[in-house]
């Protein structure tokens, strides 16, 4: 963990402590702009509502992810982030009492479509989940491996993709020698890059990250912000955090939701540099600047 | 910090003077007990080991309640009685334990594994004969129970616990009264439905459904509780990287459940390894070592003890002793490989 190569922790240094929380929206938005890249289609959600039981959790949710970008999703806790994308790689359906309504495309193709194969789906919208949950019987080798085995999906040559998952999850040079230690022996913040390495094995499209970091310690959490600005050249990724610091560092665009008690709305989405700067409306303000949540 | 020299110690534990006063405590609660049974009619051990108790409690409550006031008094009659608790639980499995090695030591003899009763009568001497045709019969019948229960059990529970169809309720409810049925219910049910209407004649197959009836329920329930404590988070990392439910179970809420499913199969077998109706009613005894499950009666070693004791010869109920003995070394042995094996999965 912490004899990593040295420009990393430079590099980390640098993005640790930001003047301000605009003055890294701006410098993020520099970077990419809608539209600059070559961009697929992406992932779509059309008015997206899901109930658990009769209880409506959110109500008419559209927003578009460009391929190639880094979406933040922030807000209170309670106000249906977490369901939200759970809805995007039909997670949600797998607890009990759940319900939704609307559209999510990918690519063009409504993945909630019947006769739709949810196993596919689930292979191109990857997860990373809040507690780092590397599967207990196998190895580090295995974890990564195993989206492979569960899918029952053929490689080439397996050494070359552990390698390249676990290189670009950024934990390649802290298990290189001990590939067939458990994954229960890493640190919390090396098991959550496991879990990031584990997901990219079967080359996701889009991953999405549910708080991913709210159970590491700063360091750990600077490296897999890291990870994401690495991955965000080849894939979409859409992050929940409660972490307004981390939106801002690694995100193109964000969305803030809010719930009033009732069921959780998206109250505006944009380029993060301008959510930060100069929110369209007030109870974003309120928010990012820290006046309530 | 690093030029002084500190000793690790442990200010928690008692000091000798405390030490002291606890000693000092229960002489003084046996003074009393025995002044008590001298001046009033109570007589016998059970009497003293009632005044003792009672004089315990009095005096470490008067004790807590001068030094440390009625809360911490109140606390030590908890204390008390639980550590009561623990002793009339504990003093009756050694003595039944103590007993069994003391009946059993005059028939034990390494004989015992290698013969079996075919040409001795119970009146024979101790060196003669052995239990081998109830080891082997045992084994035999216990094996095929464990054959039809382990998976069944452990469908059963993944069914509870992973699939939760619309059956689990009451799917849940049969196992638990099935857990409850009285062994020679398991006997009966064999007898009427496969041994008269179909096989006509006892056997160590009949004898191996009769305890896999026993075995099912404990192996289900046991695996039921395994698989919920495994978190819900691997189910959900498994579902999401593209495995179906029955892949994510297999290759992962299983092996991670390992260890305790182990447990619970042992425990299934020290639950039957023991029963004896269903075995009399079905299994139809015998003296001869039978390697068939098919054909002819089978002994076993419930079966072996409760014939000896019911020939009543001396040499027959030594016999039984020594079986006693045997069987309860075995299911001893599955006990402390399932709390060893348990153990190990925890430590992970």
């Amino acid at each position: 963990m912490n004899n990593s190569n040295q420009d990393g922790n430079d590099d980390m240094e640098t993005k640790a402590t930001p003047s301000s929380l605009s003055d890294v929206a701006n410098a993020n938005k520099a970077r990419k702009q809608p539209g600059s890249g070559a961009l697929g289609v992406g992932l779509e959600a059309r008015s997206i509502h899901a109930w658990f039981g009769d209880k409506l959790v959110i109500r008419d949710i559209s927003l578009d992810f460009w391929s190639g970008t880094v979406t933040a999703l922030i807000g209170p806790s309670g106000c249906g982030k977490s369901t939200f994308i759970r809805t995007l790689n039909r997670m949600h359906e797998f607890i009990p009492g759940a319900a939704m309504a609307g559209e999510v495309l990918l690519n063009g193709q409504d993945i909630y479509e019947q006769g739709t194969d949810v196993t596919k789906i689930r292979l191109k919208v990857g997860m990373v989940f809040q507690k780092p949950n590397p599967f207990p019987s196998m190895t580090i080798a295995d974890n990564v491996l195993a989206g492979l085995k569960l899918a029952q999906l053929k490689t080439q040559n397996k050494d070359d993709l552990l390698e390249e998952c676990l290189e670009r999850a950024g934990l390649w040079n802290e298990v290189k020698d001990r590939l067939s230690a458990y994954g229960g022996s890493l640190s919390g913040g090396q098991q959550q890059r496991l879990c990031i390495a584990r997901s990219l094995a079967v080359r996701p499209e889009v991953l999405l990250m549910d708080e991913p970091c709210s159970a590491l310690d700063p360091g750990s959490t600077l490296k897999i912000e890291e990870t994401i600005q690495h991955l965000s050249s080849t894939m979409t990724i859409i992050i929940v955090t409660h972490n307004m610091q981390q939106a801002a560092r690694v995100s193109d665009y964000t969305g803030f939701f809010l719930s009033d008690g009732g069921p959780g709305e998206l109250v505006e989405v944009g380029p993060t540099s301008e959510i930060f700067s100069r929110p369209k409306d007030i109870r974003t303000e309120n928010y990012v600047t820290g006046r309530f949540g | 910090m690093s030029n002084l020299t500190l000793k690790p110690t442990k200010p928690w534990k008692r000091t000798p003077k405390q030490q002291l006063l606890i000693a000092v405590n229960l002489l003084v609660a046996a003074a009393i007990s025995f002044v008590i049974v001298l001046v009033t009619p109570m007589k016998g051990k059970l009497a003293y080991l009632l005044l003792f108790f009672i004089s315990t409690i009095i005096v470490n409550f008067a004790e807590n309640y001068f030094k440390s006031g009625i809360a911490a008094a109140k606390d030590s009659i908890a204390t008390s009685f639980a550590t009561a608790g623990l002793i009339i639980v504990i003093v009756p499995i050694f003595s039944i334990l103590f007993t069994i090695f003391e009946r059993g030591r005059a028939g034990l003899n390494f004989g015992l594994f290698l013969h079996d009763m075919k040409s001795n009568g119970p009146n024979d001497p101790l060196g003669q004969g052995g239990l081998l045709h109830a080891l082997v019969g045992s084994g035999i019948m216990v094996g095929i129970a464990l054959l039809i229960s382990l998976p069944i059990g452990i469908l059963t529970a993944i069914y509870l616990t992973e699939i939760k169809g619309i059956f689990s309720r009451p799917i849940k409810f049969l196992v638990q009264a099935m857990s409850g049925v009285p062994s020679i219910v398991a006997g009966l049910f064999i007898l009427s439905a496969v041994v008269f209407p179909i096989t006509k004649s006892s056997s160590g197959l009949m004898g191996g459904l009769a305890l896999s009836i026993l075995m099912i329920p404990t192996i289900a329930r046991t695996s039921e509780e395994v698989l919920l404590l495994i978190p819900n988070d691997l189910r959900e990392a498994g579902i999401a990287l593209g495995g179906t439910q029955w892949r994510t179970i297999s290759l992962i809420v299983v092996p991670a459940a390992k260890s305790g499913l182990i447990t619970a199969t042992i425990l299934g077998l020290a639950r039957v390894a023991g029963e004896t109706a269903p075995l009399i009613l079905v299994s139809g005894g015998g003296d001869a070592v039978n390697p068939n499950p098919f054909h002819s009666p089978m002994g076993s070693l419930p079966f072996y003890i409760w014939k000896g004791f019911t020939f009543g010869t001396p040499e027959s109920i030594a016999r039984s002793w020594a079986g006693i003995f045997v069987l309860l070394s075995i299911i001893f042995l599955l006990f402390i490989a399932a709390r060893t094996l348990s153990g190990s999965g925890e430590k992970k």
